[in-house]
């Protein structure tokens, strides 16, 4: 890591850690939500920016593990370390099961078939009332306590929020910068090649998928800690939809675009709403601008930028 | 001497047209087999069936004695498969020493580890320095493939395929689109290649690809009409009549 890299590092862990000194508890709140939605985008980021794998379902493992964490709380009376393990677990299964069936295909047929499992399991959200409420969702769910900590409070639970942040996010960079990582890159670019130097590349997409799903569950179960209630909508199409436009727009293949378009997304869900009614049609003009002026996101479109700036002042 | 490819019988059709029809052929280990046809004849066909990029629709091929029609593309890869495209398939954003650090990692164990960074595996990267110094391009080792010419690309697929030290290297007109030096540069390149490793080429340049070749096979509609020694396939009447011309 070069020093400007570090420095960057550096600036950016002590903004994240003096938040909560400088800030009300409204401002770390959002903090919140923008670090489980970045966790959300990074675990899509693998499919679809490092694996080439554009998924429209990719919020059935976020709302799985949501409403599993939630059920085995509510219904079988498991305590949040029991829960949020089984929860982790249940929804891999599930994404090792889902990736056998998507990655039958590529391309847009794989998009479609992410679509219409995530659609079938938002059904089941809607339908099986008797296991998850309908939709009412289930409600009444309540934060775990790690070594005795509250974290009712908003600055506990952004701390808590920060660390398992942290720590995921270094989990994916370290795939991305690994030899599995530029093999997973290497089959995005020319999958038959990476076939002719002997990588097997359905297995690799194939661990990557269940890879993005362990992830989007550990956001899951943020997710459902955060607001203490899961719903149907959790899992629906907007949902999927809202985290591949996070990282889309933030620019993806890269560690840090998902983590912009997390933030872009949530600020605009949460504090421009407030103002502007029609929020959603100013989501799609910055989306629209993002993909006309930068088509490949906003952080390589900055750094593109800036390179040509500083490039000529050098 | 053992077979490194033998092929009974190998048939492939798309939809009603016959690609490859009960094509049999058999190379000795460390022999030089050019495959020759007009265009259309069927050899991009018969490698993509070798290679496994293909599915037969019946027959066999055998690689070093085993049976591999059943075997996916990276199977027979590890089986000491390796190949070159008729149209060049590299990774231009990355850098050339990183194009053969992906070759090296195809039969590499450490390709699946997901903690370790790829930069701190120096061994892999002066390995990939030294593979490229072979086809002298290691001063070039760290400059992304999409600033080097074409027929540098060439000579970075080569690398790449001997890399992986194959038994059998399959060269998909490895001369084509190439300038006159580079053509030189190449052949000299070729016949560089150890005797170990058994080469199967598709060219259609004959003056550069009948001096390396040691049999010939020669395919026209997907058969095999002509094969044996080059002396006899550039005799053969067949040969002149459905390729060479009068």
């Amino acid at each position: 890591m070069n020093r400007s890299a570090l420095f960057t590092l550096a600036t950016a862990a002590a903004a994240l850690a003096a938040l909560p000194f400088v800030a009300g508890d409204y401002y770390i709140n959002l903090a919140s939500q923008i670090l489980i939605a970045a966790v959300f985008a990074l675990s899509l980021n693998l499919l679809v920016g490092y694996g080439g794998l554009t998924s429209l379902g990719h919020a059935a493992y976020m709302g799985v593990s949501a409403y599993l964490s939630g059920w085995l709380y509510l219904k079988l009376g498991l305590g949040h370390l029991i829960a949020a393990p089984l929860a982790l677990a249940g929804t891999t299964l599930m994404a090792a099961l889902f990736g056998l069936i998507a990655l039958r295909a590529s391309g847009i047929s794989f998009l479609m078939i992410t679509l219409a499992l995530g659609q079938v399991l938002w059904g089941l959200a809607f339908r099986w009332v008797s296991v998850t409420n309908g939709d009412n969702g289930l409600s009444g769910l309540t934060r775990p306590m790690p070594f005795g900590i509250d974290l009712d409070g908003a600055t506990a639970f952004y701390f808590f929020t920060l660390v398992i942040s942290v720590a995921s996010t270094a989990c994916i960079a370290a795939l991305a910068h690994s030899a599995f990582g530029a093999v997973l890159r290497g089959a995005r670019d020319q999958p038959r090649r990476m076939l002719a130097l002997g990588h097997n590349v359905w297995l690799v997409r194939y661990l990557t998928f269940v890879s993005a799903g362990f992830w989007a569950a550990v956001s899951g179960l943020l997710y459902v800690y955060y607001h203490k209630f899961i719903h149907p909508q959790a899992l629906g199409l907007t949902n999927s939809a809202e985290v591949l436009l996070m990282v889309i727009a933030g620019g993806s293949g890269t560690l840090v675009g998902p983590v912009v378009g997390a933030a872009i997304v949530v600020l605009l869900k949460n504090y421009v709403s407030a103002f502007v009614e029609r929020w959603t049609m100013l989501l799609g003009f910055v989306f629209l601008a993002i993909v006309l002026f930068m088509p490949d996101g906003l952080v390589p479109g900055l750094k593109r930028l800036w390179l040509r700036f500083y490039g000529r002042r050098a | 001497m053992s077979l490194a490819l033998e092929i009974r019988g190998l048939s492939k059709s798309f939809g009603g047209l016959p690609a490859t029809s009960d094509v049999s052929l058999a190379v000795q280990a460390g022999e030089r087999r050019l495959i020759i046809g007009p265009n259309g004849a069927g050899k991009t066909t018969l490698f993509n069936l070798i290679t496994g990029d293909l599915r037969a629709d019946a027959g066999s091929i055998r690689l070093f004695g085993e049976e591999a029609v059943r075997l996916r593309t990276d199977q027979r890869v590890h089986l000491g498969l390796a190949r070159t495209f008729q149209v060049i398939t590299l990774f231009p954003r990355d850098s050339l020493a990183h194009n053969v650090v992906l070759s090296l990692l195809g039969l590499s164990t450490s390709r699946w580890n997901a903690l370790r960074p790829l930069a701190a595996r120096r061994d892999l990267y002066e390995r990939a320095h030294a593979v490229l110094d072979t086809v002298g391009l290691a001063a070039a080792a760290e400059r992304p493939l999409a600033q080097v010419s074409y027929g540098e690309k060439r000579r970075v697929e080569i690398a790449m395929a001997l890399a992986q030290r194959p038994k059998l290297l399959l060269l998909d007109e490895p001369l084509a689109g190439l300038s006159k030096e580079e053509r030189l540069t190449l052949q000299t390149l070729l016949a560089a290649i150890p005797r170990d490793i058994t080469v199967v080429m598709i060219e259609h340049d004959m003056d550069t690809a009948l001096s390396f070749a040691e049999r010939i096979t020669l395919l026209h509609y997907g058969k095999v009409i002509v094969e044996g020694s080059r002396a006899e396939v550039v005799a053969h009447p067949r040969t002149r009549e459905v390729y060479l011309g009068a």
